[in-house]
């Protein structure tokens, strides 16, 4: 009885597009906002922010953008973690040649110079179809990461080859990056940041570029017959994803690692975010975050799990289960819900709506 | 101006004065596209009959030597290890299809894709759990030392590799083409429906397909093994198969072996005589780039068929 | 029905030829479709008539031959450029896009209307928002017209056959087509599915004087609703003329047609 959209009459079509068109569902987002940016910052330990939600939010960027690429427009690609490096690269370079910039020009910079890293890998996407396109998009994240290792003038020379984000505030004394920046600062920006972004990839997929995406993703020939046009939507995609890929990835060097190396991007990152959007759900941004919350929480389930079952097991034997509990639920979910958490969470809110009733 | 020079005069300079060293080069890199060779075979072949692209192949391989190893290491001598590992690997071959393949029947083929990537990581947990992780010696008596051939340096080993996947290839064809089940496999990989309706169990291909492809996988693991130590990174090798089959197109085993040769010699010849003037270590995406070029030119490989779009 | 006068020729396909490999799938056919008339495309299966109509939209390039449309003579053309030009067509395996819902799939048909760039789009006000809604309702009229208000938000992989035919209708008309292209609306339809389908198309026709062409195999329908008809077997032109002349061509009946026995 609690979700019910009886008497929720929709009198324009403007309210009928709503991202939220029922009522329960603008409560709930009003209040987890709340929580979000209240609750959390007052209550969570400096554990919790700096290693659950701050990755969780870098990721949920990550997987929103190659949502965007894969889930939305059907480009299957490999490089996410390519354009995250060059996001990071390309905001040390940017943050460090001008110190005065203000650190949030600094990334949205560095996202439209990734945007445009991936106009130009994506361009094979017009004649390369399905997997050829995945192998690809492997030739992009392979160059680019053996590219910014290779080359010390994207470290500036420095003589380790790791550098650290130099230190930045947003306003005043808030600083976001360094080591002055306290885990409440950051959290607060990554999370307003990642707000913004979330519902303008919300809005973009509702529009109809989303939809264009969506026809060439569904059947790209009757997309070209009805008029899309091929090279401007799939460019498009891999413009606007990388854009999110980079932002995620110059967050993920200045805030959550403080750290820029082209190896926290290698191969295995791209997998890793495949994964959160398979699990998640293709096609979904309520599911780029589910995936993210998902494989980000998954690890930390996995090596406390067993001590409070009173067993012990070796942190060896832990990463080696990790793996295969991963490629499990992969082929469970794959199996089971194609269509990830995000189908599942659907599912049980109609459910919710004819509760108590069975149908 | 120099960069220049390093790519366009240089390298060819190198090649005219240094003709034997040359040939060598590419015999040495044309043996270990044979390598990616076999590993490709077992993308081609699974594809050909179920049109699954099985990316666990990598994983297989991986799987399959770390079972040889540990059972030698645990006192099996090596005859016994081997067939135990094909045993082994055949029933692992049939449990994918059943528990993995059979579920995911009528699914569009990203999500198989997916899956095997799944299976992939399944499969590597699994054997890093069962064998442990650290990195495994394979011995199995191959001789390694270099031999001459008139004033030309060749590795043993890479002869014996190159050996064993002619035979292989030889075998394969000969059951393709002049058996029963050969000629169902092919049927199979035309038209499942078709194929269905003229009798041929379709569950029984495909577990022999997955079982011979865990066959193939299983010599490239040995070859793999031997030469780089059993460990993780060769699921990453699985990887550079895909430019082969990009070459040599998904269906074709001529193919498979023609373009693990491309690959192999491309990647030897450009790390040393091109690699200096890009600083190095161009192998890591020397493979990628020069299948994007092929996909750019021929996006069905070198002998893929063409595909024709009907709406 | 009376004779109806039409305008000028809006489109001539002349001496068309198309082969695949070896196969010739159209061989120098001829007719001509003149504005506001409905012109239907009948022959055995395997005659060359989808290929016809996907020459006419530029999904396939005739070896030989030109189509001149509105004056503009050519022989090749992007599908999308003939998009843009007016054409829009329907498909014989449906060509809906399973993902999206049909409000979704019909909005789709006025992106070549829609162009407010990403940033506007991405914040969802003033340009992009009046934008999405001027074309909402004209959408809103179509899904009326085609009497599916009911399925709107529903994922078009779910519907039934005959209402995923109408949809896919829908998203053509929704781009206010010059010239539609109908590849067997009405296939796998029953009696009263049919009536339906020939009535909105009459309407589209009598309203908006939409020249459509269409291939169709039920004789009634064509005799009923068409005003020219043009033969095809094994991708010859035949015979054309209006219905009743080619009703009684005697190859023709020999052909495709058939007698019927007493």
């Amino acid at each position: 009885m609690l979700y019910r959209e009886a008497g929720q009459f929709k009198t324009s079509y403007a309210k009928d597009q709503a991202i939220f068109p029922i009522l329960q569902d603008r409560i709930m987002m009003a209040l987890m906002l709340v929580v979000a940016f209240v609750a959390v910052p007052l209550l969570a330990s400096e554990y919790w922010l700096s290693t659950i939600m701050l990755p969780f939010l870098v990721f949920s960027l990550a997987a929103l953008g190659l949502n965007l690429l894969t889930g939305y427009a059907g480009q299957l690609s490999l490089g996410t973690g390519g354009f995250m490096a060059t996001g990071a690269f390309a905001a040390y370079k940017l943050a460090v040649a001008f110190p005065e910039m203000n650190i949030i020009i600094v990334f949205l910079l560095s996202g439209l110079i990734t945007a445009a890293v991936g106009v130009l890998f994506g361009l094979p996407s017009l004649r390369i179809k399905g997997f050829y396109l995945a192998v690809a998009t492997l030739a992009s994240q392979f160059f680019l990461v053996w590219m910014f290792n290779k080359f010390p003038w994207f470290t500036n020379y420095s003589s380790s080859g790791v550098i650290s984000a130099p230190p930045r505030a947003v306003f005043g004394d808030f600083f976001v990056t360094g080591s002055s920046a306290s885990p409440i600062n950051k959290y607060l920006f990554t999370l307003a940041i990642v707000c913004v972004l979330a519902l303008a990839a919300k809005n973009i997929v509702r529009s109809h570029i989303g939809r264009g995406w969506m026809a060439i993703r569904d059947m790209d020939i009757a997309a070209e017959i009805i008029g899309i046009k091929p090279l401007q939507t799939k460019l498009g995609a891999f413009a606007v994803s990388s854009f999110y890929c980079g932002i995620s990835g110059a967050l993920w060097a200045f805030i959550y690692t403080s750290s820029v190396e082209a190896l926290a991007f290698d191969i295995t990152r791209s997998f890793q975010i495949l994964f959160m959007i398979i699990i998640g759900g293709l096609g979904s941004i309520l599911g780029s975050f589910m995936g993210a919350a998902f494989i980000v929480l998954l690890p930390i389930f996995l090596s406390n799990a067993p001590t409070m079952f009173g067993l012990n097991i070796s942190v060896d034997l832990i990463s080696h289960m990790e793996f295969m509990i991963f490629g499990a639920l992969i082929i469970f979910f794959l199996i089971v819900e194609p269509h990830g958490l995000a189908r599942l969470w659907q599912i049980g809110k109609e459910k919710l709506r004819l509760w108590p009733f069975p149908y | 101006m120099e960069f220049l020079t390093a790519i366009f005069v240089s390298p060819f300079v190198e090649i005219y004065e240094y003709p034997l060293f040359f040939i060598e080069v590419v015999l040495g890199g044309l043996l270990a596209g044979v390598m990616y060779s076999l590993v490709a075979l077992g993308f081609v072949l699974i594809f050909k009959a179920s049109g699954v692209f099985n990316f666990a192949q990598g994983a297989m391989v991986l799987f399959s030597a770390l079972t040889l190893v540990g059972l030698i290491e645990h006192g099996f001598p090596i005859w016994l290890a081997l067939i135990s590992t094909i045993i082994v690997m055949i029933v692992l071959a049939m449990a994918i299809e059943k528990v993995v393949l059979r579920k995911l029947v009528n699914q569009e083929p990203i999500i198989l894709f997916m899956a095997t990537i799944g299976l992939s990581y399944f499969l590597d947990g699994f054997g890093q759990t069962l064998w442990g992780s650290d990195v495994k010696v394979l011995d199995l008596g191959i001789p390694s030392a270099p031999i001459e051939f008139s004033g030309i340096l060749v590795n043993q080993f890479d002869l014996v590799a190159a050996a064993s996947a002619g035979t292989l290839v030889a075998v394969l064809a000969i059951f393709f083409h002049k058996t029963r089940i050969g000629r169902a496999l092919r049927a199979v990989a035309d038209d499942h429906q078709a194929a269905l309706s003229v009798g041929i169990p379709l569950k029984t291909i495909w577990a022999i397909v997955w079982a011979v492809a865990g066959l193939v996988g299983l010599v490239a693991g040995i070859m793999w093994g031997t030469k780089l130590g059993v460990q993780f990174t060769l699921t990453l090798v699985a990887l550079k198969a895909l430019p082969v089959l990009i070459l040599g197109g998904f269906t074709s085993i001529p193919g498979a072996i023609i373009g693990g040769l491309i690959i192999g010699m491309g990647e030897k010849v450009a790390e040393v005589f091109w690699g200096a003037a890009f600083g190095g270590a161009i192998e890591d995406w020397f493979a990628y780039m020069l299948a994007l070029a092929f996909l750019l030119f021929r996006p069905q490989g070198l002998f893929g068929e063409k595909i024709i779009e009907r709406v | 029905m009376d004779a109806r006068t039409f305008g000028d020729v809006v489109l001539r396909v002349d001496d068309v030829s198309l082969s695949f490999g070896g196969v010739q799938a159209l061989a120098n056919i001829n007719f001509e479709v003149r504005d506001g008339q409905v012109l239907a495309i009948i022959g055995p299966n395997g005659a060359g008539k989808s290929s016809m109509l996907n020459v006419i939209n530029g999904f396939y390039h005739p070896q030989h031959g030109t189509i001149t449309y509105k004056g503009e003579t050519r022989r090749q053309m992007k599908p999308h450029q003939a998009a843009r030009q007016g054409v829009a067509r329907t498909f014989q395996n449906i060509a809906l896009f399973r993902g999206m819902s049909t409000l979704d799939n019909i909005m789709t048909g006025r992106n070549t209307k829609m162009h407010k760039n990403l940033f506007w789009q991405a914040l969802h006000m003033g340009p992009a928002r009046k934008e999405e809604l001027e074309h909402r309702e004209f959408v809103e009229n179509i899904i009326d017209f085609l009497e599916i208000e009911h399925i709107r938000k529903t994922p078009v992989g779910r519907l039934p056959y005959g209402l995923q035919k109408r949809v896919e209708l829908g998203r053509a008309l929704a781009a206010e087509p010059e010239l539609l292209l109908l590849d067997e609306p009405m296939a796998g339809m029953n009696l009263e599915e049919k009536e339906d389908m020939s009535r909105y198309i009459l309407d589209v026709n009598d309203e908006f004087g939409t020249t459509i062409v269409l291939i169709e195999h039920d004789m009634g329908v064509v005799m009923d609703i068409s005003d020219y008809v043009v033969v095809l077997d094994y991708g010859r032109k035949l015979a054309d003329g209006s219905p009743d002349e080619v009703r009684s061509n005697q190859l023709v009946i020999d052909a495709y047609l058939g007698v019927a026995h007493d």
